[in-house]
């Protein structure tokens, strides 16, 4: 299945096929001489490039098509899943998938984004883009794990929250803020994890927790470059400019105060190694919800509201 | 009241629903809706607090916050200067003015937005203004009430802005626990973070008649799904129907309207 690949990746996916390539050939001493060639000169390729990336060319990592998704590190951190459907209310929504798994043993419960692979998956989870019945199916779930004591983690990828006829019926406005409010008071520590696109309101809708962590290359916004340029340039195609001016890097948004930690990815992108991606990630959920552990319900609580009270810069004379 | 932005100055001014010419002062006079049409002119958030406490007497708090620039962010202008046209223009209190007074007698806080501050956009300060109001409320124990009139989050000041909606919903939930009512009255045009935060928690949620209401602009639903948008959609009547709001309330009846409700929780 043949998928776009941001061009500044090009040279990295050619000398991949050419390893490939290599790897099929008979073992001799000059193959595998040419194998090593090769391996090198992809990681100087990969070192070159990321060394200075631009968050334009992050935006592209963000939503490379092979990046692992919230299934993906479901599965590769975790045993036992089990996903659960429906808010109760209207429908299912396959934007967003939710239910309880075993972490280290221990019951989770997991939400999160859900984007597509094949053409009609991607149609059929909507490009990960929840309607209203996704945030209410992701609030059920968190609250049965706050009647269970169970700890939640979130992995949030999505454009943004779906903008149609049927979700602004529905109550999309309503759903997202909800889910923040919700969010706020829930007597069990939540892990929000920002794994590829942080777009706006319908990321922030399973964004509200103790720890907010952020892969390297993902981004998160308030608005979509595309959709910045658009209303502040009048020129979707300054989106280049829009990623550079809105600060939506991970380590932009550490720098801000607003992400706990960034969790570095596998040289070349996560794409390149979902498992280690995984394995980092999951190290670093274990760290994090060990020192959550130890609180007690009223200092997570109050120490969570006073941890989104601060976000934001003012000035006062 | 002193004439809004978009009422034009002058003598007369024509009805932007209706197009009827009318006299200034019978529009000013009728809290700026249009007597012949009913049509709802956009009001400021001075007028706002003027029509809605006793006497048009209020205390407005947290008046020193000031925008600061935490992204230096420059699109076809640079964030700061676009503020120092908008401060000089519209006033100091960036796009919210937050109130204390009494309705009917009775204490209670008016957070209102301002539409001419930059399209009434959500940043920091309408967050921390916000947020500082729902604390004053839960210290004395007051209710609160919102008047949304806003294009959403301030892109100027990316994830921070975003942040707000956490932040300011995070304070309502303190509300809800401690019993405290809120009242979120929302009014053309309500869009984006404002709509999916404060702006739809409200206890009771009422709306200005013909107020566009929504997460998503309209352009952008437009754009995405490729097909004309069906009449009345994401206006108060729209939204009342489908069950997002508990009142579409005519603006003479707003005040009577949200005394009314606080009775009920006092
Ligand atoms: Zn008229």
């Amino acid at each position: 299945m043949a998928q776009p690949v941001s061009s500044f990746l090009e040279p990295i996916g050619e000398l991949q096929q050419r390893i490939r390539e290599l790897e099929k050939e008979q073992t001799s001493a000059e193959t595998a001489q040419a194998l090593e060639a090769a391996r090198r000169e992809l990681r100087e390729t990969i070192d070159r490039i990321f060394a200075h990336l631009t968050p334009w060319q992050t935006c592209q990592l963000a939503r490379h098509p092979e990046r692992p998704y919230t299934l993906d590190y479901i599965h590769g951190m975790m045993t036992e899943f089990t996903e659960l459907h429906g808010d109760r209310r209207f429908a299912d929504d396959p934007a967003i998938v939710a239910g309880f798994a075993l972490f280290d043993g221990d019951p989770i419960a997991v939400i999160g984004h859900q984007k597509g692979r094949s053409t009609a998956e991607k149609v059929r989870r909507n490009f990960a883009m929840p309607r209203p019945e996704g945030y209410r199916k992701a609030l059920r779930i968190m609250k049965m794990a706050a009647r269970f004591s169970l700890p939640i983690v979130t992995f949030i990828d999505t454009p943004g929250a779906y903008p149609g006829i049927d979700a602004e019926e529905r109550g999309q406005a309503e759903a997202i803020a909800t889910n923040l409010l919700e969010m706020a008071r829930l007597p069990v520590p939540i892990v929000c994890v920002i794994t590829g696109e942080g777009g706006s309101g319908g990321a922030l809708a399973l964004g509200v927790g103790d720890r907010i962590l952020m892969l390297e290359h993902a981004i998160y916004s308030v608005i979509s470059p595309e959709g910045c340029a658009a209303i502040l340039w009048k020129d979707q195609s300054r989106a280049e400019q829009a990623a550079e001016a809105l600060r939506l890097t991970a380590r932009d948004l550490k720098h801000l105060g607003i992400v706990d930690e960034v969790l570095e990815e596998p040289a070349g992108g996560a794409q390149m190694d979902p498992p280690a991606m995984a394995a980092t990630l999951a190290d670093a959920l274990r760290h994090h919800f060990k020192q959550l552990r130890r609180l007690k319900t009223e200092a997570l609580i109050s120490k969570r509201y006073k941890k989104f009270r601060t976000m934001g810069k003012y000035l006062e004379r | 009241m002193k004439p809004e932005a978009n009422v034009r100055e002058g003598l007369w001014i024509k009805c932007e629903a209706c197009k009827e010419i009318l006299y200034h002062k019978e529009v000013t006079n009728n809290a700026l809706v249009c007597p012949r049409c009913d049509h709802h002119f956009r009001m400021t958030a001075a007028q706002r607090l003027e029509l809605l406490f006793d006497e048009g007497q209020y205390k407005t708090l947290f008046r020193p916050i000031r925008s600061v620039d935490p992204l230096g962010f420059v699109d076809t202008k640079a964030y700061p200067d676009r503020l120092k046209a908008y401060t000089r223009r519209v006033g100091p209190g960036d796009a919210l003015i937050v109130g204390q007074g009494n309705i009917e007698g009775e204490p209670a806080i008016i957070a209102a937005m301002e539409y001419a501050f930059m399209g009434g956009s959500m940043g920091s300060v309408v967050g921390e203004k916000m947020a500082r109001a729902i604390e004053r409320c839960l210290a004395r124990k007051l209710p609160l009430i919102s008047v949304a009139c806003s294009g959403g989050a301030r892109m100027q000041e990316g994830v921070l802005s975003l942040m707000q909606m956490a932040k300011i919903s995070a304070g309502l939930a303190r509300m809800r626990e401690k019993g405290l009512p809120y009242i979120s009255v929302l009014t053309d045009p309500t869009t984006g973070g404002v709509t999916a935060s404060f702006a739809m928690l409200g206890d009771i949620n009422i709306a200005e008649p013909g107020a566009l209401i929504g997460f998503a602009g309209p352009r952008v639903i437009e754009q995405t799904i490729r097909q004309k948008l069906p009449e009345g959609f994401q206006r108060s009547e729209f939204l009342l129907e489908h069950g997002m709001l508990d009142m579409v309330v005519h603006r003479r009846d707003l005040k009577a309207a949200i005394a009314r409700c606080l009775t009920y929780f006092r």
